[in-house]
């Protein structure tokens, strides 16, 4: 008798300690506890929402209008680009678009096995004069291009270039197709996007109406015009055809590892797959015995006093 | 107490075979697996070159170069 009371009192002392808190009060601490947590998680699910709204306020034209999605082959996850296209794009490139924009990053040596062959990256670097120097006697001279040298720049500088286009400068575009919101669906849109403006809107002299561009009201004006140039390999040049090539010119400027990027990560995909495989077969095979194990309890018998 | 024996099995046979020649001694294991990685590197690589190609065709510098490729 004495024995159970004692072991009824150790329990109790027993659950005293667990259940005991450093707060004085304990129910009215755990309905404060839940309301704050419950608030904070409000507080945290509404911050969360209100930063991830886009803002759709009235002047929309200040984003620009969303491009849409075009289904670029090199868009899937095992396609190249299309080097053909490159090739006209160049074309695209150089007889249109250079007269303003600079090419800064990419060399001459960069087409060759991508676009053209070597022989006709040599003749097309020395059309143009590049300054070199200083000579032995401390000139600069000028001498015709080799695949070393980076595309000429249209204009010197940034200055030149906004006085040669009333103030705006036509920007660089041998990474236009990553900066741009969009990529070269941005682009595409952007170059077969021109459009009168819609009624009452006013652009100022100057500028151009795009809805793609950002505010509505750019510097560039429609360049692309059906049969504006003759393609080499013969593809009809109409204004989207022109703007295809181009954009995926471009796409390749921005990123010409793309090729390669891919197929390097089809082989690693592959084998990592195979790896797993394995893997996972091994440590099964290992584990065997201990997922198989049996483990017996046998309770003891209650003794009868 | 005499316990069944795994020792005649078809798999077994292999797998001592298998474990004599090339595992037992270290330095046959080291040769081994360095040529094997040489080998199936060289498997692995060509045919994903082949199926790369295959997915591609038609769409690679190399696919187009002969038409401004100039005997000179």
């Amino acid at each position: 008798m004495f024995r159970l009371s004692a072991r009824k009192a150790v329990q109790q002392l027993g659950a005293q300690i667990r259940h005991q808190s450093t707060s004085s009060a304990s129910a009215a601490t755990s309905m404060n506890a839940k309301t704050m947590s419950m608030a904070a998680g409000v507080a945290t699910v509404g911050a969360a929402a209100y930063f991830s709204m886009e803002s759709a306020d009235a002047n929309m034209a200040a984003d620009g209008l969303h491009a849409p999605v075009y289904p670029w082959d090199h868009k899937k996850n095992l396609a190249t680009f299309d080097h053909a296209a490159i090739r006209r794009g160049y074309q695209v490139y150089k007889e249109v678009c250079a007269a303003c924009h600079s090419l800064d990053r990419i060399a001459w040596r960069n087409l060759i096995g991508v676009s053209h062959t070597e022989a006709e990256v040599k003749a097309m670097a020395e059309e143009h004069e590049y300054t070199d120097g200083p000579n032995d006697v401390g000139d600069m001279f000028e001498r015709p291009g080799k695949p070393s040298d980076y595309m000429p720049r249209p204009y010197a500088n940034e200055e030149q270039a906004r006085a040669g286009n009333m103030g705006a400068y036509p920007p660089d575009l041998s990474l236009m197709i990553k900066a741009r919101h969009g990529g070269a669906d941005y682009v595409f849109s952007l170059l077969t996007g021109y459009q009168d403006p819609p009624a009452g809107v006013e652009i100022r002299e100057g500028l151009n109406f795009n809805p793609y561009f950002p505010g509505g009201a750019i510097g560039m004006a429609r360049v692309l015009y059906d049969g504006l140039l003759e393609y080499e390999d013969g593809t009809p040049a109409t204004t989207s055809q022109m703007a295809k090539d181009v954009t995926i010119f471009l796409s390749w400027a921005a990123e010409p590892e793309m090729d390669e990027r891919k197929k390097m990560g089809m082989k690693a995909l592959t084998m990592l797959a195979v790896l797993t495989g394995l893997s996972v077969y091994l440590k099964r095979h290992k584990w065997a015995g201990i997922k198989t194990r049996k483990i017996l309890y046998n309770p003891p018998t209650p003794k009868k006093h | 107490m005499p316990v069944q024996s795994n020792n005649g099995s078809a798999a077994n046979k292999f797998a001592r075979f298998g474990y004599n020649t090339i595992v037992k001694r270290n330095s046959i294991f080291l040769t081994t697996i360095f040529v094997s990685a040489f080998a199936a590197e060289m498997v692995f690589d060509s045919v994903s070159d082949r199926i790369w190609d295959n997915i591609n065709k038609g769409r690679q510098w190399k696919d187009i170069a002969h038409k401004y490729e100039e005997s000179e």
